[in-house]
């Protein structure tokens, strides 16, 4: 392997370790299709935040653009608590809303910014390697998305460690932990900004719709093998891992979409997990009745 | 604040009215429960009893009244009130154990950031040891029958050592052992001067499990000592026509022709059992 393509998987993982973790929160709260909803919101942000610093947005000007992710889960409160529209239609309409936004932005913006369509969409990542930040005196640091991708990996493995209990406990209960005192309302803001922040730092690697599988299908993988809540985070973390190291060869070999790789083999361990489980209960529920018939 | 405690009910509930969707739910209700009482909140399905624990709790906002407990704001008391609420309401497959769940219960604001201390552990494992689910304490939740996992819900309650318990329908899906045993526990915490507050949907058993009563049908119907709350009149006011067997209970129990103690109680009802479900 070049060490291209090592640079390549290293930022990939990166995305799929900090993704697993936040999804697998996304899952227990049950809250999928509210990460489907800010990953496609954030999609204005992103343009705006490349219009004002030019063709390469930085760190700073991403996190300010992760902003749009927290206003559309704010938005989606609003129109589900004032205006009682039910919580699915009020996904639909916000994100599709805030997402067409950016795709005018970016469709009437294109010669002014270094970004189209399909990066945003799908990401990047056979680019990784091209991409690298300097520092002032001008030597080489590391390609760029493996930096984002250590900042993304810091601030959710801190959020995480200092918020586990809040989360836990209001992803568990959210009216008992609302009785206790607890503030649901920064629980679910703090967190929702998380799965923002994730969403805009991937979306150059593996674009701000496909990383929704990363978001979830680990999480979804892990879920199914595990009743223990940290077994399940370090079980979606491996599938993560194994799906950006797979991903990558397959492409390789198909000469496909790399990230689009990547989703799809996600989707095929998951597969392949759920059918296992199936055949071991069988196998169980037959060996109970075995017993059972002999007695 | 003493002094306070003695002449403060433990329950105050001024004029609230409580709406979902601009339907009112509650209207006007307005009662106090004496601290050290076994209350219970009564009525048929959809009266309001847990929009009315909400309501007290703090999770939904009355569209007008007010609620004091042990004379003050919730946000004053929160740590002396503890919340059980229905067990339908979460999910049993969250990949949580037992024991996790009971922690929960030495959780509060200000308290997330740290780890249990060796008290909370032993607050914990006591919760446990007196719900009788200690040797439970590893399993995950949905390996549990409903009656252990109502007594995780106590247990976690008791966990926070508060005052007042509010409980949405604990017997729900429990058997008669658990039921007995949970019983026996409120029982212990009333005299120790704890106030548990129930609501309960079997008019069959009010009777002798609780010494106060509130009956709702939306508007309160009526509120104080058991006795005289669940007489013929309130209950048809309640239930309306659905009652028949119902009113037959209510009456014998004002006209005390059964000598409704616990286990008078008991015999009678087992056989009543396959009859009726
Ligand atoms: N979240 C909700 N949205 C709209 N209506 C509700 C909601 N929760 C309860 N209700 C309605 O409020 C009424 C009272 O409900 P509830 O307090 O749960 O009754 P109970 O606990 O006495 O069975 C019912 O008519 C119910 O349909
Ligand atoms: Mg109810």
């Amino acid at each position: 392997m070049t060490i291209e393509g090592l640079y390549i998987i290293i930022a990939a993982m990166l995305i799929a370790a900090s993704s697993a973790l936040v999804g697998s929160f996304l899952i227990l709260r049950k809250m999928s299709m509210m990460g489907d909803a800010i990953s496609h919101a954030v999609l204005p942000g992103i343009v705006f935040a490349f219009l004002l610093s030019g063709s390469r947005a930085g760190l700073p000007m991403l996190l300010g653009a992760a902003a749009t992710g927290v206003l559309a889960s704010l938005l989606i409160e609003l129109l589900y608590r004032k205006a009682q529209l039910p919580q699915d239609a009020s996904i639909g309409i916000t994100f599709t809303w805030l997402f067409a936004l950016g795709v005018i932005f970016i469709s009437s913006y294109t010669g002014q910014v270094d970004l189209d369509q399909e990066c945003v969409l799908y990401g990047e990542i056979a680019l990784v390697p091209l991409d690298w930040l300097y520092t002032g005196a001008g030597s080489a640091i590391a390609p760029r998305a493996i930096v984002y991708g250590v900042v993304l990996l810091l601030v959710v493995g801190v959020y995480l460690l200092l918020g586990y209990r809040g989360l836990l406990i209001t992803s568990f209960q959210n009216d008992f932990a609302a009785a206790l005192g607890i503030s649901t309302a920064f629980w679910h803001f703090s967190f929702m900004s998380l799965v923002s922040v994730t969403t805009v730092l991937s979306f150059e690697t593996v674009g701000a719709i496909l990383i929704l599988a990363f978001l979830v299908v680990p999480p979804a993988t892990a879920y199914l093998m595990t009743q223990r809540l940290r077994v399940m985070l370090v079980w979606a973390v491996f599938w993560g891992l194994l799906a950006a190291v797979e991903g990558y060869f397959l492409a390789r070999w198909i000469d496909g979409s790399i990230a689009g790789a990547m989703a799809s083999v996600a989707g095929l361990n998951f597969m392949g997990v759920a059918l296992v489980k199936q055949v071991l209960k069988r196998k169980k529920r037959a060996t109970a009745f075995h017993t059972a018939a002999v007695k | 604040m003493s002094a306070n405690k003695e002449a403060a009910p433990a329950l105050e509930v001024h004029n609230l009215t409580a709406t979902y969707d601009r339907q009112p739910v509650l209207w006007d209700i307005d009662f106090s429960l004496p601290e050290g009482s076994l209350a219970g909140i009564l009525g048929p399905n959809g009266s309001g009893k847990t929009t009315l624990l909400r309501n007290i709790m703090g999770l939904m906002q009355p569209d007008s009244g007010y609620v004091r407990l042990l004379g003050q704001d919730l946000a004053k008391v929160r740590a002396q009130v503890s919340y059980v609420p229905q067990r339908e309401s979460v999910d049993w497959n969250f990949p949580v154990s037992v024991s996790e769940v009971v922690a929960m219960g030495r959780y509060g604001p200000g308290k997330l950031l740290r780890r249990l201390r060796r008290q909370d552990r032993d607050i914990i494992e006591e919760a446990m040891e007196r719900t009788g689910i200690l040797p439970l304490a590893h399993r995950h939740i949905s390996q549990l029958s409903g009656g252990q996992q109502q007594r995780v819900f106590i247990a976690r309650a008791l966990a926070q050592q508060a005052q007042i318990y509010l409980m949405d329908e604990p017997f729900v899906g429990v058997d008669a052992a658990t039921e007995e045993a949970i019983l026996n526990l409120l029982g212990e915490m009333k005299n120790r001067g704890h106030t548990v507050i129930m609501v309960h949907h079997d008019l069959q058993t009010a009777q002798d499990f609780f010494d106060q009563a509130v009956l709702l049908q939306t508007r309160l119907v009526a509120a104080g000592p058991v006795e005289t709350v669940l007489n013929k009149e309130n209950l048809q006011q309640a239930y309306g026509g659905r009652l028949n067997v119902l009113s037959k209970v209510g009456q014998l129990a004002a006209e005390k022709q059964f000598p409704l103690r616990e286990k008078a109680f008991r015999e009678r009802k087992k056989p009543a059992h396959g009859e009726s479900d």
